[in-house]
């Protein structure tokens, strides 16, 4: 077929001649252009366009903020655990042999496979009044699904193989020859660990960190379905974007949006940032 | 009671794996081996006759199918910093100084702050590296790097050294240099060494004995007793000697060229 075709000879690039290499590059950026570029720009003239008075007040509406306070608790909680989560799996996947760890590998993928919104109905049928454990909360008096509880759960579900899925590749292809000469010399597992392991994937886990966060952040599917919409109570920033362009609040819409907009800017730089010092330290060691 | 004479002794010793396959693959077949306190024993041989599956059996990164090791009297039951294992690729932490690897054995003990740091810095005087000390491995010639490593086992003071193939990813400069200097710091503080290399000339240079070590299944062919006083000489007739009983022992003498060499004399 053509497109075989095309890319086996997309090999030798350097072959080409000048215009067919500026032609493709030409169509990446244009099509960088068009589909990133133009709406991010959108995003932040919309959000400008009546002007920093209106921006500034439409972040500190009530229910806009507390959207903001919302989110980053979530954040808070969700990305801290996936960070325990992530390295204590990927320790034991790229270092022990057991069995099930090919079934635990299927199931760290689970997230990225399965749709955001089925993650969040998960949640609803095992949390919600008619769902399984539903009943036994409500005798309880515990509010899970329409809560915040609920929304951190489907958050650290949808965002937990971003750590373990950066560090098992890096663990795995770092050899264990600096932690057999750590336990040689008297380290024990935990030292070893702290004081080998950890300082060498310490880029990975940062590269890891900043994308579940800005995932975490970011998600709406998995959240929309367990929020339940509750103004100024169970809204995240995402969630809250949706209503105030549904209610025709653009400039409101857009400011809040263009949080999320920065948030992926700065995750980007970060990540640049960390690419770099992560392929540093390959060469120096 | 018996009178300990022996610093590691192996015996009837055997390893086998199993291979993806199921198969059992014999990397070790049964045998004994004894090294004296304070000597420098070579374990030599082709690729794939179990030298480097004995010395981790010895340093306790695996543990023997059947038969025993022990050090000291004691049943090896896993790696300790009283034996010390240098590895080839020097296992040297990128994000740490000079002084900051030869610093970790000994934060791993627990040693308080200001005596570790001396005894780093005597080490490290010891193998020349003191003007080096802030300096990161990736800033170093694979010669330092290993110094480094050998500076970070000895900090430790083990009783015991293994060392697997340490200088065979050096140019034969450095490793000349490098064997004449683990010698000196051999006779000064007296650790056994047990010595791991494919390099005939470096196991006659270093070893006061050398096991020959032959492959299918991986086991002892002999064990020759270098006669010779350190350091050698590795131009004079006597070094040749050695190298001959070696290379015959290999089967790496052609047999041809060697007669007419005689005939022509």
């Amino acid at each position: 077929m053509q497109h075989n075709s095309s890319a086996r000879s997309g090999n030798n690039t350097n072959t080409e001649p000048a215009p067919v290499r500026w032609l493709l590059v030409a169509t990446a950026m244009l099509f960088l252009t068009l589909f990133l570029f133009v709406p991010l720009a959108a995003v932040f003239s919309e959000a400008f366009s009546k002007g920093w008075e209106t921006y500034l007040a439409a972040l500190r509406e009530p229910d806009t903020w507390s959207a903001i306070k919302l989110t980053v608790l979530v954040a808070a909680i969700s990305v801290p655990l996936n960070l325990v989560f992530g390295l204590v799996a990927s320790w034991a996947i790229a270092k022990f042999a057991f069995p099930g760890k090919s079934l635990l590998l299927t199931l760290i993928d689970l997230p990225f496979s399965v749709s955001p919104v089925i993650s969040g109905l998960i949640y609803v049928l095992l949390f919600g009044l008619q769902g399984w454990l539903g009943p036994w909360l409500q005798d309880h008096d515990l509010k899970i699904v329409f809560a915040a509880p609920g929304i951190i759960l489907a958050t650290i579900f949808v965002t937990f193989p971003f750590v373990a899925r950066e560090l098992i590749p890096l663990m795995e292809s770092q050899g264990r020859e600096e932690e057999e000469a750590a336990l040689t010399l008297g380290a024990s597992g935990l030292q070893t660990f702290f004081l080998v392991t950890l300082p060498n994937v310490k880029w990975g886990v940062l590269y890891g960190v900043i994308l579940c966060n800005a995932r975490a952040m970011g998600e709406f599917g998995a959240v929309s379905v367990v929020s339940g919409h509750i103004r100024g109570m169970t809204n995240t920033v995402p969630l809250q974007v949706e209503i105030l362009y549904n209610e025709y609040n653009y400039a409101a819409a857009f400011a809040v949006a263009s949080l999320l907009a920065l948030l992926a800017l700065v995750t980007l730089v970060v990540k640049s940032w960390v690419e770099f010092r992560m392929k540093r330290q390959e060469i120096q060691s | 009671m018996s009178i300990q004479t022996s610093k590691i002794k192996l015996s009837a010793v055997e390893k086998h794996f199993t291979s993806a396959r199921g198969e059992r693959q014999v990397a070790v077949s049964p045998l004994d081996l004894e090294i004296q306190s304070g000597e420098f024993v070579c374990l030599v041989g082709p690729s794939g006759c179990g030298k480097t599956t004995l010395i981790n059996l010895m340093a306790g990164f695996e543990q023997p199918s059947a038969g025993s090791v022990t050090i000291d009297g004691r049943p090896v039951s896993g790696p300790d910093p009283d034996h010390i294992m240098i590895f080839q690729d020097y296992g040297l932490y990128p994000w740490r100084t000079v002084l900051g690897n030869v610093l970790f054995g000994l934060q791993a003990k627990g040693i308080p702050a200001g005596e570790a740091r001396d005894r780093a810095l005597a080490t490290l005087e010891l193998v020349g590296l003191r003007h080096a000390i802030d300096k990161h491995p990736h800033e170093l010639s694979g010669g330092m790097k290993q110094r480094v490593a050998i500076a970070r086992a000895l900090a430790v003071e083990p009783s015991v050294l293994f060392m697997d193939e340490p200088f065979a990813a050096l140019d034969a400069f450095t490793r000349y240099h490098l064997q004449d200097e683990l010698l000196r710091l051999w006779q000064e503080t007296r650790p056994t060494v047990v010595f791991v290399t494919h390099d005939l000339d470096e196991a006659i240079a270093l070893g006061q004995r050398i096991v020959l070590m032959a492959p299918n299944p991986g086991r002892i062919q002999r064990v020759l007793e270098v006669s010779l006083p350190h350091p050698r000489e590795r131009t004079r007739d006597d070094f040749a000697f050695f190298r001959r009983e070696l290379f015959t022992e290999f089967h790496l003498v052609h047999q041809m060229a060697l007669q007419e060499a005689e005939y022509s004399i």
